[in-house]
C-alpha cells in the first residue's frame, strides 16, 4: 500500500497526483486544499492532476548516513540511497524524490531523462509501504545505465 | 527616518556545553548591557528570539530572559522565524524604538541543541511537511545544501576542491575568535579527505549545531546621544521580505517547487537575492558600499550562492571571486570575517545576532586579529525555513 494516500498510483505506469486550480491553472504537489496560493487568484476549486511521468534531473544528491526518524531504514546495514530533484516541462515545477534502489549518484547527471517508479519504502508485519521514485529512463533495474 | 544605535553586542562563546539556554542569553544580555554601558533597568523593551527544543521557556524566550535578569516590568516580545529569528526579534526592538515607544530595547537569543542532524520535533504529523520529508524521502537539511551545491557544479563548473576552499578561508577566519566553537585551520586537502554526507558535501562542509548565545542593545540615537552612550554604528536596514510566487528553486522542507504555468518565472526574483535587496532598497546602500558580509554558509557551497544573491558578483563569478582572495580577510569584500558556520555551528536563534555582533566590532575596529581595515557597511544574509528573509545592514 501507499506509504501516503493520495499522492501517486501504484500501478504498472505509475504517476503522481497533483492538482490543478480551475481557475488560474497553476500545478500543485502534494495537492492544494482550500485555496490556490497565486497571489493573484481567488481560486478554491480544484481538478485532479496526473503529473507527467518523465522529467529531467534539476540536481541530485544522496544520503550516506541514515536519516533520523521519522525516516525509517529497511533491516539489515544501512545502504545509502540517492535523491533526485526532476523538472516537469508541463507543469513547469521541480519535484523531490528519492532514486530508484540500485542506482547511485555516479549513475546520474543534471538534465538526465528519468521516469516515475514505485518502490517499497519500508515494511511491517502487515504490509509493504510503497513510496514515488525517480529512476534514469530506460534504465536496467540494477543500477548499470543501459 | 531617524537613526536606531547599535549601543551594545555580547556572547555567550559557541560549544556544545550542555547547559541550559537561558544560561546562554543571560551571560550574552550582560555582556551587551555591559558593553553598551547600560543598566538593566534602563532597558524598556526585551526582544527574545525562540527556541523550539527547550521545552516551553524557549518559546516565550522574551519573558523567560526577561525574568532570569529579574523582572522590571519592561514590555517584551518573543518571536520565532526559524534561522531568522534573530532578525525578526531585532526588527521588533527596532520597530518599537521607530515608532517612540521606547529608546532602549534589548535583543537575545540563545539556544542548547541535540546532537547530530537537525531532526523534526516528535509525534507523528503527516501533515507537517517538515516531518514527511523525513518519513517518505529521508531528506535530511544537507540533502537540500547539496542539490544547490551540485546544482552549482552543473551550470558554473563549480568544482570540489572549490567548495573545500570556501570551508578553508573561514577555517583560517575563524581562528582568531574567540567565540567560535571550532578553531582548527582546515587546508582544502583535509577538507577534502572528509567524509561524504551528502554528495558532493562532506562532513567538513556542513554545518554543525551548537549552544550559544548572542545579544544586541539598540537605542534611538536621541538617547545615545543624551546619555553618552557610543553611537558610532547604525541599523540602516532590515529585511525580513518573504518569497515571491512562484519560488522556483526547491526550499527545505518542500517537496516541489510553485508551478511557474500562471507566470513567467523570469520575472521573478529569486527569494536569496530578494532579502538582500529588501536591505538595500531600505538603506540606499548597494553592494559596491559593502566592506565586509556574514552570510549564512549552512554548507560552503552555499556562501558562494550568497555572494551571487548578496550582488557581489554576477551569477556564475562566485569562484573566481574566492580563488581571487576578495572573499578573505585584507580582500576586497572578506565574507564571513567570523569564520562563519562554518566556525560556529549553528544556535538557531542566536545566529541572526551573532551575525550582528560580528558586523558591530568590525565597525568599531575592535575585531581584533580578524578586523577587516577601516570597514564601515557590513551586511548579513540569512534565510529561515519555510521562507523567512534576513538580512541586516549596519553602518557607521
Ligand atoms: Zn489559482
Amino acid at each position: 500500500m501507499p506509504a501516503i494516500e493520495g499522492w501517486f498510483t501504484i500501478d504498472d505506469e505509475p504517476v503522481l497526483l497533483g492538482n490543478r486550480c480551475t481557475s488560474c491553472r497553476t500545478v500543485y504537489f502534494p495537492k492544494a486544499s482550500f485555496f490556490c496560493r497565486n497571489p493573484d487568484c481567488d481560486g478554491e476549486e480544484f481538478e485532479e492532476a496526473r503529473l507527467s511521468r518523465r522529467g529531467k534531473i534539476w540536481s541530485y544528491t544522496d544520503a550516506q548516513y541514515q536519516p533520523p526518524s521519522p525516516f525509517i531504514a529497511p533491516p539489515g546495514d544501512y545502504q545509502p540511497f540517492a535523491h533526485a530533484a526532476v523538472e516537469l516541462a508541463e507543469e513547469q515545477m521541480v519535484i523531490l524524490g528519492q532514486v530508484a534502489s540500485g542506482f547511485g549518484v555516479a549513475d546520474l547527471e543534471v538534465g538526465q531523462e528519468v521516469e516515475l517508479i514505485v518502490e517499497e519504502l519500508y515494511s511491517d508485519d502487515e504490509h509493504d509501504y510503497l513510496v514515488y521514485k525517480w529512476k534514469p529512463a530506460g534504465a536496467e533495474r540494477d543500477g548499470v545505465r543501459a | 527616518m531617524s537613526d536606531v544605535v547599535v549601543a551594545g553586542v555580547g556572547m555567550h562563546p559557541w560549544g556544545k556545553w550542555g547547559r541550559n539556554f537561558v544560561e546562554y542569553g543571560v551571560v550574552a544580555a550582560r555582556a551587551a548591557l555591559q558593553d553598551a554601558g547600560i543598566a538593566w533597568r534602563d532597558v524598556q523593551f526585551v526582544a527574545g528570539a525562540d527556541t523550539m527544543r527547550n521545552g516551553y521557556p524557549g518559546y516565550v524566550s522574551g519573558a523567560t530572559f526577561a525574568q532570569a535578569l529579574g523582572w522590571t516590568g519592561a514590555r517584551v516580545s518573543s518571536s520565532y522565524a526559524a534561522c531568522a529569528s534573530g532578525s525578526t526579534a531585532l526588527e521588533s526592538a527596532r520597530a518599537e524604538i521607530l515608532a517612540g515607544r521606547c529608546d532602549v530595547a534589548l535583543v537575545v537569543g540563545a539556544d542548547t541543541t541535540p546532537k547530530g542532524f537537525l531532526a523534526p520535533n516528535a509525534g507523528d504529523r503527516p501533515d507537517d511537511p517538515d516531518w514527511l520529508r523525513f518519513r517518505l524521502l529521508g531528506a535530511t537539511n544537507p540533502t537540500y545544501f547539496a542539490l544547490y551545491a551540485r546544482r552549482r557544479m552543473a551550470l558554473y563548473g563549480a568544482t570540489e576542491a572549490d567548495f573545500a576552499q570556501v570551508r578553508a578561508k573561514n577555517a583560517r577566519h575563524g581562528l582568531e575568535n574567540p567565540n567560535a566553537r571550532y578553531r582548527k585551520d582546515f587546508s582544502v586537502d583535509d577538507v577534502l579527505a572528509s567524509a561524504m554526507v551528502a554528495d558532493p558535501l562532506r562532513l567538513l562542509e556542513i554545518c554543525a549545531t551548537s549552544d550559544g548565545g548572542a545579544a544586541v542593545i539598540l537605542t534611538s540615537a536621541d538617547w545615545a546621544k543624551r546619555h553618552g552612550v557610543a553611537d558610532r554604528v547604525k541599523v540602516r536596514a532590515i529585511s525580513t521580505v518573504t518569497p515571491t510566487f512562484p519560488q522556483t528553486v526547491i526550499e527545505m522542507p518542500n517537496f516541489s517547487t510553485d508551478s511557474g504555468v500562471a507566470f513567467s518565472a523570469d520575472a521573478v526574483t529569486p527569494f536569496k537575492a530578494a532579502i538582500a535587496q529588501g536591505a538595500y532598497e531600505e538603506s540606499g546602500i548597494g553592494p559596491e558600499d559593502l566592506s565586509l558580509a556574514e552570510v549564512y554558509d549552512l554548507s560552503s557551497a552555499l556562501e558562494l550562492d550568497w555572494y551571487e544573491d548578496i550582488g557581489l558578483c554576477k551569477a556564475g563569478e562566485a569562484e573566481r571571486l574566492l580563488h581571487d582572495g576578495d572573499t578573505e580577510i585584507g580582500g576586497r569584500i572578506p565574507v564571513n570575517a567570523s569564520g562563519g558556520l562554518a566556525c560556529f555551528g549553528e544556535a538557531v536563534p542566536a545566529q541572526a545576532l551573532a551575525q550582528v555582533c560580528e558586523l558591530t566590532w568590525q565597525l568599531r575596529g575592535q575585531a581584533g586579529a580578524r578586523q577587516v581595515e577601516g570597514a564601515t557597511v557590513g551586511i548579513t544574509a540569512n534565510q529561515g525555513l519555510f521562507g523567512h528573509g534576513s538580512s541586516v545592514l549596519l553602518s557607521t
